[in-house]
């Protein structure tokens, strides 16, 4: 049996290692340079802990799950997740009305330890927030983790249990016969297989037209983020949230899992033809400036390191659209992954493998006997104690050879992230965090460029940011 | 390991100090993160340094070198570890120190702070629109060319008309990279005006002045650069936008002290936003001195090897047991808008430095009994004055202020 999953997010990656498990050839083609790049990269990193989802949504039904498969699944893949707890906060008396709603919803949605809190606890847990404060929701399962990680982890540990993984691939067209698809064709060669699991993205629309299946028309929302510096990260100690709208869930104020704020995202919804736009815009900056100040008032935005926007595909049904098509035998559809997609994502993935595949397609996977389910995360050398960091130095000097000193990064660590597939800066900075602290880059990007230089065995000039066309240098400046 | 004084940092200000601890015959342990010492000073290789300091124009390199030959001449009391971070500082006053030789902790007497300044990164200056690749800080492009010999781009903009924005106008245009502008927030120039003419006149860079970038456009790499004019809130005014088709951006947009080793242990000041000191260079914490860019970004790199002087001689005679008394604060007054160093201690002569608040014409610069004309005065230039011991007698506050006369 020969499966392919398209697109290598946090939900295309997981599905491909849940399949790892069975005995089956697995193919992930992502038409980015790496893993994580497209909706999956920019959002708020959130393990939302499943209130706001409507009773009876496909969200509301893999949130939750979702949320409480992180646990064990951080531990399997060695990947962070800290469980900060989330408040939804209400200034008025038509906002606090709002919070009892979702404190019923989250019950029926099965979320555990939900709690309406008063304003002297909700300042005695976060001193920082407005003290004009009213009354917040607390759900203590809600956390942050960083996304981009996950798909990186889940895609080493399936590749140690026989995945094939092609990037920068783009898929371009199916063959099909006695509808079903035979064929996926990419612009660089040809895939013969037996399913196809379409979890494009911002794209898995398109891609379930050329299949010719059923699909719900994705328009992108963008979502504005500014990222400060650390020294404001302990501003907050969970996640905070204004109270919600019929639009969305507004703009938050929360740590991130290295200990930043993030302060974000706007909500903006484009038409389906810019998925490509990830610009900032001077209006969504300063809406998130004016609304986040609302909720903590004292935000130092002369600490802001780096401004950024992200899309989520949204559907008019504003729902996830997880299905087998009736259309093509043998296409699944996992679209139209909105927000809570990421805490959502181990779900859906494990649903996508046992329910639909198995289920309702009825194809039987065999178990594999020699699935290794552990996958370990690059060493962080800095988290040693002083014995053990000196052991590792006297065998590998490179390990005390400090590259990104605004996250402590070592040499061996940049190494190692090559070694696992980092062939950009950026891929290098979302596997390490070097580049990704106060200075930006300012003192480790051209170490960091000669690194990959030398590991890639290549000159500089071949080595982009991101995309085939951004590159970073040109040519040497004399000979 | 042990050591009398640890110098973190080798630049212009931590040889300084280094040098002179050695000179008292202390031992010294300096600790430099980059391979080489010399701090950024390496990939400056320009001319202009070194005018006070030595009374001669030198390059970069060549200003380093000068004190690297006396660090090695100093080499049975100073120990230089290059490759070698300071991963944490202790009020224990032990240091982690983390190279690739090994991991070291290391007790010191006195310690003499001399990490530098950072350049602002692009993300902070929340301009819309794409990220693509191809928008570098001034130090990062200096860097790439200057040590690494890689060509940064084709055709470039440049932000930020201070000495380092323009230098690297001049720079890029020699190795063949068209400049097609430099832009200036402020309705005057950033940078001394020696640099105007010998960076940007004399090779038809145009400066735009009240002009700032809004939007940066390139999904891959950099296509376009939006700028305009700006208002006396430094906002943009619409209907003044020009576009810049160019694969470049380099901004020259300030530094900022890093002092991030240091929380927890010192007082930084509000306005330097770098460790507050004495003039001896003591911070608030009595054996944790420090000079250079992580205390006040200084013009000119011969002030900094002074101050660096400064603190390593007090930092020794701390380490040799003599303690200094009570500081006075000093403050900005009228027309100033910031002044270094933060407090005063008597046991020496006072050498201050002060920005003014806006362009002036001729001021009177009042400290104490202390009063000096100095003449066209813009805040990108510092104005340095050296106050005797006897002027600031008795005072309890120093107050920095300049009238217009």
């Amino acid at each position: 049996m020969k499966i392919a999953v398209i697109g290598a997010g946090v939900v295309g990656s997981l599905i491909a290692r849940e399949l790892c498990k069975y005995d089956a050839e697995v193919l992930l083609i992502e038409k980015n340079m790496d893993v994580g790049w497209g909706v999956t990269k920019a959002n708020s990193a959130i393990l939302h802990a499943g209130y706001d989802d409507p009773v009876g949504s496909v969200r509301s039904k893999f949130c939750s799950l979702g949320n409480a498969m992180y646990t064990e699944l951080a531990k399997e893949l060695d990947f962070e997740i800290k469980r900060t707890g989330s408040y939804v906060l209400a200034f008025n008396d038509e906002e606090i009305s709002v919070l009892h709603k979702l404190l019923k919803q989250g019950e029926v949605n099965k979320v555990p330890g939900l709690e309406l809190h008063d304003r002297d606890e909700i300042l005695s847990r976060e001193p920082r927030v407005n003290p004009k404060v009213k009354m917040g929701l607390w759900a203590p399962t809600a956390g942050i983790t960083e996304p981009w990680m996950i798909a990186i982890a889940a895609v080493e540990n399936a590749l140690e249990n026989g995945l094939k993984l092609f990037l920068n691939e783009e898929v371009i067209g199916f063959e099909k016969s006695n509808g079903k698809i035979k064929k996926i064709i990419t612009n660089k060669q040809e895939h013969s297989v037996d399913i196809v699991i379409n979890v494009a993205g911002l794209f898995a629309d398109e891609i379930s037209k050329l299949a010719g299946a059923e699909y719900v028309p994705l328009h992108p929302r963008k979502g504005q983020y500014i990222l400060l510096d650390k020294k404001l990260g302990k501003i907050v100690n969970s996640v905070i949230f204004p109270t919600p709208t019929e639009k969305s869930k507004g703009i938050l104020v929360l740590p991130t899992i290295d200990g930043g704020l993030l302060l974000g995202p706007t909500a903006e919804d484009l038409p389906s033809d810019r998925k490509h736009d990830l610009t900032t815009t001077s209006e969504g900056l300063q809406q998130i400036k004016d609304f986040v100040l609302k909720l903590v008032p004292d935000i130092d935005f002369s600490l802001v390191v780096k401004t950024f926007a992200g899309l989520r595909p949204e559907s008019p049904q504003k729902d996830f659209f997880i299905s087998a098509s009736r259309t093509v035998q043998n296409f699944i559809n996992v679209m139209a992954m909105r927000s809570p997609g990421l805490t959502a994502a181990p779900a859906i993935a494990k649903y996508v493998v046992e329910d639909l595949i198995q289920d309702q397609l009825k194809l039987t996977l065999k178990r594999k006997r020699n699935f290794k389910s552990k996958r370990e995360a690059i060493k962080k050398y800095t988290q040693l104690s002083l014995e053990e960091w000196q052991e590792v130095v006297a065998r590998k000097p490179s390990a005390g050879r400090m590259v990104c000193f605004c996250n402590e990064v070592t040499e061996a660590e940049i190494v190692e992230a090559i070694s696992r597939g980092a062939r950009t800066l950026d891929g290098v900075k979302f596997r390490t965090r070097a580049m990704f602290g106060r200075c930006q880059g300012g003192f480790c990007m051209s170490k960091i460029l000669k690194i990959l230089e030398r590991e890639l065995g290549t000159d500089a000039s071949n080595i982009t940011l991101k995309s085939p066309g951004s590159w970073i240098v040109d040519g040497k400046v004399r000979e | 390991m042990k050591t009398d004084v640890l110098v973190i940092g080798a630049g212009a200000a931590g040889m300084g100090a280094a040098i002179a601890a050695a000179k008292r015959g202390l031992n010294v342990v300096i600790a430099e993160r980059d391979e080489i010492t010399g701090g950024i000073l390496n990939q400056c290789i320009h001319n202009g340094f070194g005018l006070h300091y030595f009374r001669e124009e030198l390059t970069g390199p060549e200003y380093a070198e000068r004190f690297r030959e006396q660090l090695e001449k100093l080499s049975d009391r100073i120990k230089v570890f290059t490759d070698c971070h300071v991963l944490k500082l202790g009020e224990d006053r032990k240091a982690l120190l983390v190279s690739p030789k090994g991991i070291l902790e290391l007790e010191a007497k006195a310690v003499v702070y001399t990490s530098g300044a950072r350049e602002r990164p692009f993300g902070s200056l929340m301009i819309p629109g794409d990220r693509p690749s191809g928008i570098f800080t001034a130090g990062v492009a200096q860097r790439l060319m200057n040590i690494d010999n890689r060509k940064v781009g084709h055709r470039a903009l440049i932000v930020g008309s201070g000495d380092i924005g323009m230098i690297m106008a001049r720079r890029l245009t020699l190795e063949g990279t068209e400049v097609v502008a430099v832009v200036e927030r402020l309705p005057y120039p950033g940078g001394l005006l020696r640099n105007v003419i010998q960076c940007l006149k004399d090779f038809n860079i145009p400066l735009y002045l009240s002009s700032t970038v809004i939007e940066v456009k390139g999904r891959e790499r950099l296509e376009e650069v939006v700028i305009a004019n700006v208002d006396e809130q430094f906002k943009p005014i619409p209907g003044t936008e020009r576009s810049f088709k160019v694969d470049t951006l380099i901004l020259s947009v300030g530094l900022i002290p890093q002092v991030e080793m240091l929380d927890g242990l010192v007082q930084t000041d509000r306005r330097t936003k770098g460790v507050a000191c004495s003039n001896i260079g003591q911070s608030s914490r009595e054996w944790i001195f420090a000079a250079g860019n992580c205390t006040a970004i200084f013009d000119l790199v011969d002030y900094v090897t002074k101050e660096g002087e400064r603190a390593g001689e007090y930092a020794s005679r701390y380490a040799m047991g003599e303690r200094f008394s009570q500081n006075v604060p000093i403050s900005p007054g009228e027309n100033v808008m910031l002044t270094f160093p933060n407090f005063y201690n008597a046991v020496d002569d006072l050498t201050l430095y002060v920005r003014c608040k806006k362009p002036m014409e001729k001021a009177m610069l009042k400290v104490g009994n202390f009063e000096k004309i100095f003449e066209d005065l813009i805040p990108s230039e510092m104005i340095v004055a050296k106050i005797p011991n006897q002027k600031l007698s008795g005072l309890d506050r120093i107050v920095v202020e300049l009238k217009e006369v």
